[in-house]
């Protein structure tokens, strides 16, 4: 009799499926495929992640080897955007920068992530003095301005790629812990968080499972917007010779080493910057499309 | 009015206290002993050691050598370079002028591109000009500063001699850095001019004031712009932080001889008393900013000040 049942309601199923509203993940998705500025953003930012996982397929030339006899020479057929003061080809060199450079706005915003968010859960759930001694610590991280907590951070630990990864990643946290904790303030008044709470759920499953769901929306916005702000300030750092050390190729450090050439090889300057520019414009347009698409006002 | 103006001064000396607090941990923190940074590569004797740690209070416990430096803030004592021994404040002093011009400029370029750059393209919404202004905008955001300073040294100094490159003093060596990090800070500001124009357009005492008979420009001016305004100052002080951590990269780059320039290179020369002097500077200066925003909110919103 069961299986009848259960037959009938299958065969039935696809009547039914059309009447059915569409979940809201395939809403977002649907929303977020209309923009063209989003997809614009998302079709370049696929391009840069292919170039640099495929780069040694990309370029015949090896991004540290030396090659003095072609030092200097401006963009042409056989160096697309020209060879820097060691003769290396440049475009090479980016290609294989779009690695470390996507990557290291990738692990930072993760680091900001794992710091911010348990910071965020805590202080918004508990409330009283957890909230209180949290939040006071978030307030005192942005007493330092922009960059200059990374700069801080750089001094006492040092200059080198994980380091300013881990600068970049903590003084960008402070961000992350201020939304979760706004999301989770509202989120715990729920009726489904004091149903939980009635059923017996403990504040770890409470935390994990019925409030650190809601949050999701707001972080994958920060999250890519902030991976943006993440590959401009890493690249800042390696500007100012704090970062990533020569002869590694990131975008940031490639500028740094092309401004000394600046009246005599514009191209090792210009094109590393432009890709900076192109990579977070397109990060920017999918982040700003994100927000567009998850923001339960445009829902309505 | 007062009473506000007396909680938020009162609230702004804990922040300040804390501040103090991190950046003198700081030099604690770090990996290597002060002392044998001072020598850098020479050779040194284990007693010659001993004395420069106690010249500079090393041997102290660590609350001690914090009230004594909590206690120097006020007298301007904020110890000495570790590298040319001169005074911390000293260094500050002489750089502050050309830091507080730069960032005085740059706010000015920022504001003035913001406000206009967001007024235009909320007043023209889905025409052209918006689509035109608004990319502006997020290339601006997307820019990185010392890329745009860089290709602004290619033009207007190395190709067509406009301007110095570098260094300080004249206002023709200010334009540059300015224009620089001014269009930086200015990017998100017209967005949020722009979101602020539109949300008070939309509301009905704009409708009213249009209803009576007023003329646009009067509309614009007496009711929108300003119910649009304390959105903007706050994102004006915010950028006001922007502006100081992308003055540290500006001045890098057009080797202006300011306080962020210092601190990157006392950064690069591990000399810790420059590097705490600046960011404990930069922090106050950051929020004495911030107090003065939060004051502004008061000024422009009575509701605040009763709150």
């Amino acid at each position: 009799m069961r299986t009848s049942i259960h037959a009938s309601a299958s065969s039935e199923a696809p009547a039914a499926a059309p009447a059915l509203p569409r979940s809201p993940s395939r809403q977002v998705v649907r929303r977020l495929r209309r923009s063209r500025s989003a997809m614009l953003g998302g079709v370049i930012l696929l391009t840069l992640v292919v170039a640099a996982v495929a780069a040694p397929l990309l370029t015949p030339y090896e991004p540290l080897v030396m090659n003095p006899v072609e030092r200097l020479q401006p963009p042409n057929a056989r160096h697309w955007f020209g060879t820097d003061v060691f003769g290396r080809d440049l475009f090479t060199r980016m290609l294989f920068g779009a690695r470390i450079s996507l990557q290291t706005g990738l692990i930072s915003v993760s680091i900001a992530l794992l710091v911010g968010v348990p910071m965020g859960l805590l202080a918004g759930f508990y409330g009283g003095l957890t909230d209180r001694s949290l939040m006071r610590l978030v307030d005192l991280m942005l007493t330092f301005p922009g960059i200059l907590l990374a700069l801080v951070i750089i001094a006492v630990l040092g200059p080198n790629l994980l380091n300013a990864m881990l600068a970049v990643g903590v003084s960008a946290s402070p961000a992350f812990a201020r939304v979760v904790r706004a999301t989770v303030l509202t989120s715990k008044e729920q009726a489904y968080v004091e149903a939980a709470r009635v059923v017996g759920c403990s504040n770890a499953r409470i935390m994990l499972r019925h409030i650190l769901p809601n949050t999701v929306a707001p972080i994958i916005v920060l999250g890519t917007l902030g991976v943006a702000g993440a590959i401009i300030a890493a690249a800042a750092l390696s500007y100012l010779g704090l970062g990533i050390q020569p002869p590694t190729p990131e975008w940031g450090a490639l500028l740094s080493e092309g401004r000394n050439y600046l009246r005599v090889a514009w191209w090792l300057t210009t094109f590393p910057g432009l890709a900076i520019m192109t990579a977070v414009l397109a990060i920017n347009l999918l982040g700003d499309g994100l927000r567009d698409a998850l923001d339960p006002r445009l829902q309505s | 009015m007062v009473q506000f103006v007396l909680r938020r001064l009162l609230l702004a000396v804990p922040t300040m206290l804390a501040a103090s607090v991190v950046v003198f941990l700081m030099l604690h923190l770090v990996p290597g002993d002060p002392a044998i940074i001072f020598f850098g590569d020479q050779p040194v004797t284990p007693e010659r050691l001993e004395l420069v740690r106690r010249q500079m209070g090393l041997h102290r416990p660590l609350a001690v050598q914090y009230l004594d430096f909590i206690r120097g803030i006020p007298r301007g004592d904020l110890g000495r370079s570790i590298h040319n021994r001169t005074p911390v404040l000293e260094e500050l002093v002489t750089r502050v002028p050309s830091s507080a011009q730069l960032a005085l400029a740059a706010f000015l370029v920022a504001v003035a591109l913001g406000l206009g750059l967001g007024l235009v393209s909320a007043l023209s919404r889905g025409k052209w000009i918006d689509s035109g202004a608004m990319l502006v905008a997020l290339s601006g955001v997307s820019m990185p500063i010392f890329w745009l300073a860089s290709m602004l040294i290619f033009v207007f100094s190395l190709k067509l001699g406009w301007f110095p490159a570098t260094g300080f003093g004249g206002w023709n060596r200010l334009v540059l850095p300015a224009v620089a990090l001014g269009f930086i800070s200015s990017a998100t500001l017209a967005r949020l001019v722009r979101s602020s124009v539109l949300e008070v357009l939309g509301q009905p005492f704009v409708t009213t004031a249009r209803s009576k008979g007023l003329r646009e420009a009067v509309v614009i001016s007496r009711h929108v712009l300003k119910n649009a305004f304390i959105a903007v100052i706050t994102v004006m002080g915010l950028q006001f932080g922007t502006l100081l951590s992308g003055a540290v990269i500006t001045e890098t780059v057009f080797a202006r001889p300011g306080v962020g320039k210092m601190l990157v290179d006392a950064i690069s020369n591990k000399d810790f008393p420059l590097v705490q002097g600046a960011v404990l500077f930069i922090a106050l200066v950051y929020i004495v900013i911030n107090l003065l925003v939060d004051l502004s909110y008061a000024y422009l919103d009575p509701r605040i000040r009763f709150e």
